[in-house]
């Protein structure tokens, strides 16, 4: 009987051990997707001066749109994680009236610098939309093993705070299901 | 989830191995009861052969392939747009950024290889990148990189593996038939034996293929929906096999072997068939695009 009750006292300190390394795991990749998320906005941002200046000598009369786009750059890069991606969605849809200039002065559309610009912009947007999916998806993850039975104990037991998903209405990008 | 295909490919794969493994020893024992009957001379030479063959064949899979189908590096400056693609990629699939290849070849398709992630390849035609816009190759690459992300390559060059050792014993096999044939006695051969020993060479690479075959058309699915979870656009995808479906060309330098790599049947007589047999290396193009369509 004594071996018995070893063994399930084993078996109980394994599966502490398991699932507190499971929870450290998954709040690892919950910073280190964070991160990913404010390494792509610093480099749009870098991005935005040269942008404004190659536009600048094409449309002069667009002063108040790259007035627009430096100050929610500046915004950008302080506050709290929901409040610089909210002022990342400004900067999104002002970028997208940059790019709808291109129409209006041929000039524009075909200089190679606006160009390059344009794709690399197009690039640094879908990392962070990328980067967004990707943290979204490991705050659910990490929340899901937090708070369900019997891992919630062990969570419990050691605080593991809730981490708070990132709130956008990706108007554009419905979630498929993916179902076999 | 995600994590849990790749758990599960990884069993499968393991699962896979010990399933060939007793067709490739079944089939050695067969060639040495017909040949000199002595099975366990057979056993040897079948146990010798998976020992150093598919080893072989597991580390070098990955330059071969690109050897074969004629690739080159592509260079950054080159192909901004495409390095930016696989790079966003990679966010979403959490891998390391994978080497980019180009295959001059007017028929558009595209390969990944690497055994694991950290060594992963992604190989497009030029054909490919002249036909598609952004989303398709988006929608491509993404395809090649969940392949990449779910250990598929793993388990595709461990069955090709196998299944050309099992090829290699079975045509020793039939040698010796005809070697016999014409040779004097094979009278402590038991016919019963001996017809299921012979059924056993026929019969095992057939079946090694069916398994290959089927293995790879579910993985062809499977890197369809991890590509829409990962890209959210199932729309980019369906134009893009629409397009490469659609085209005549075959790629020039495929071959059997590596049919079963690329994106879509390297041949386009192959692509163009309607319905999903049991050879077929790629579920057919409207099976795919139905179920892309459901998403």
């Amino acid at each position: 009987m004594a071996w018995v009750g070893l063994g399930i006292v084993v078996i109980v300190v394994l599966y502490v051990i398991a699932t507190y390394n499971g929870l450290v795991k998954l709040r690892n990749w919950v910073k280190e997707s964070w991160s990913q998320i404010d390494v792509q906005l610093k480099r749009r941002h870098d991005l935005i001066p040269n942008l404004v200046e190659t536009v600048k000598g094409y449309a002069k009369h667009e002063q108040e749109t790259l007035e627009k786009i430096i100050q929610a750059r500046n915004q950008m890069l302080n506050g709290t994680p929901n409040e610089r991606i909210e002022a990342d969605n400004q900067l999104q849809s002002a970028l997208k009236s940059i790019f709808a200039l291109g129409e209006a002065y041929p000039d524009l559309k075909a200089n190679q610098n606006f160009l390059r610009l344009q794709e690399e912009l197009t690039n640094s947007e879908n990392k962070v939309a990328y980067s967004r999916q990707l943290y979204n998806k490991t705050v659910a993850e990490y929340n899901i093993k937090r708070e369900s039975f019997p891992s919630n104990i062990i969570a419990g037991m050691f605080s593991f705070k809730e981490e708070q998903l990132l709130t956008i209405p990706e108007a554009e990008k419905a979630v498929p299901k993916v179902s076999f | 989830m995600l994590y849990q295909q790749i758990e599960q490919n990884k069993r499968k794969t393991i699962l896979l191995v010990l399933l060939f493994s007793i067709l490739v020893i079944g089939a050695g024992c067969a060639v040495g009861y017909l040949g000199y009957e002595n099975i366990w001379l057979g056993l040897g030479w079948a146990a010798a052969v998976l020992v150093f063959y598919v080893p072989i064949t597991y580390m070098s899979a990955n330059s071969q392939v690109l050897r074969v189908s004629g690739a080159r590096p592509a260079t950054r400056e080159e192909h901004p747009q495409l390095y930016h693609i696989i790079e966003e990629l990679c966010i979403p699939a959490r891998i390391p950024m994978p080497k980019i290849y180009i295959v001059e070849d007017p028929s558009p398709n595209a390969f990944a290889t690497g055994i694991k992630p950290e060594k992963g390849a992604v190989a497009f035609t030029t054909g490919l990148l002249e036909r598609l816009n952004r989303e398709e190759l988006e929608a491509v690459a993404a395809h090649e990189i969940a392949h990449i992300r779910n250990y598929d390559i793993r388990l595709m060059t461990i069955s090709i593996a196998l299944i050309s050792v099992i090829a290699i014993l079975a045509d020793m096999g039939t040698r010796m038939l005809f070697h016999q044939r014409r040779g004097n006695s094979n009278k402590k051969t038991h016919p019963a034996v001996y017809v299921i020993a012979l059924a056993f060479i026929i019969l095992s690479p057939i079946a090694a293929r069916f398994v290959h075959f089927a293995v790879s058309r579910n993985r062809e699915y499977l890197a369809d929906a991890t590509a829409i979870e990962m890209t959210r656009n199932a729309t980019g995808l369906k134009n893009a096999l629409i397009k490469i479906s659609g085209s005549d060309l075959n790629v020039l330098r495929a071959n059997k072997t590596t049919a079963s790599m690329y994106i879509s049947n390297p041949f386009s007589k192959e692509r163009k068939k309607q319905g999903t047999s049991w050879f077929s290396t790629h579920p057919s193009m409207a099976s795919r695009i139905e179920r892309l369509e459901r998403m």
